[in-house]
């Protein structure tokens, strides 16, 4: 490492990974940044999930006032839980209603509520989902296998700033009987993003009535 | 902060050389103030190092999808919000 000898930058990688290497030995040697603090910082974003997020919804649904508390000010409630809502950008909680469905994009690049979903999926980088959120969405969450009606007031957010944004998907029905932890393992990462329902299947499997 | 919640604004059409988060299908396009941020470090300096201040205020712009785009895309309507940087804004057109 110290004395440059590196072996052929480009074993097989694609461009874009061999860029951030690049990039990553050149701070390092600028001494803008530190290897520990770079791994650190990569630790720190594989280790959230979507597990944090599910348990903010799956208490938004058990608990009416922690929900007004959630679309309030979602990085209090976040550390009311113990979670993480990690460094500055601001989180904005959406609730999807019967009358109104929320869906996420970063039409510029993957802005993420990476603190509180993990990293985003790879479809979510993809210039195809970037552009087609905007362009035609319902097309998008047709394909996603969400069909909203027409009554249905589609909103998609652009996250082009510092806020980001975690959609509060609506609670599957007949899960009255279930516990907040059972309700949050119904919680999907993509129901969170506005693509998708709640794991309503999963649902019925751990009910005993059907 | 220069606009209030259900304002109309427009967005600048202007080119901008360098890095900057208005992306450029709302350019030049009406919307209407739904949210008032806050007000965040200006990433169009902070992207060269600088330290992005004046803080510059942030609002959520809702714009309706005709506004948006001209030729009728099949699949209804929508809205379309986009968070916008103050001096991105002009008085609606």
């Amino acid at each position: 490492m110290s004395d440059h000898d590196h072996a052929p930058i480009n074993n097989g990688d694609e461009p874009a990974a061999v860029r951030v290497r690049a990039l990553e030995e050149l701070l390092v040697e600028k001494g803008v940044l530190r290897a520990d603090e770079i791994r650190a910082g990569i630790d720190w974003l594989v280790s959230r999930t979507p597990a944090d997020g599910a348990r903010l919804v799956a208490r938004s649904w058990v608990d009416p006032e922690f929900k007004g508390r959630l679309l309030a000010d979602a990085r209090s409630a976040a550390l009311e839980l113990g979670l993480d809502p990690g460094p500055s950008p601001v989180v904005v909680a959406l609730e999807n209603t019967g009358s109104v469905h929320h869906m996420i994009v970063c039409t510029l690049c993957s802005c993420y509520p990476r603190a509180l979903l993990g990293p985003p999926p790879a479809w979510y980088k993809s210039l195809p989902y970037r552009s087609r959120a905007v362009s035609d969405p319902r097309g998008v969450l047709a394909e996603f296998g969400l069909e909203i009606r027409d009554d249905v007031q589609l909103r998609v957010l652009d996250s082009t700033a510092d806020i980001r944004y975690l959609v509060i998907p609506r609670r599957p029905p007949g899960t009255d009987e279930l516990s907040e932890e059972e309700l949050a393992a119904l919680v999907t990462r993509d129901s969170m993003i506005g693509v998708a329902e709640p794991a309503a299947g999963a649902a019925s499997l751990l009910t005993n009535d059907d | 902060m220069m606009y209030r919640v259900g304002e109309p604004v427009t967005v600048a059409a202007r080119a901008h050389d360098g890095h900057h988060r208005t992306p450029s299908y709302i350019k030049g396009k009406t919307g209407r103030i739904e949210r008032v941020h806050a007000t965040f470090r200006n990433p169009e300096t902070r992207a060269y190092g600088e330290d992005g201040l004046p803080e510059m205020p942030l609002y959520l712009v809702g714009f309706a999808r005709s506004e948006l785009w001209a030729d009728a895309l099949a699949g209804g309507e929508y809205r379309v919000y986009v968070d916008v940087f103050e001096h991105w804004l002009e008085e609606a057109k």
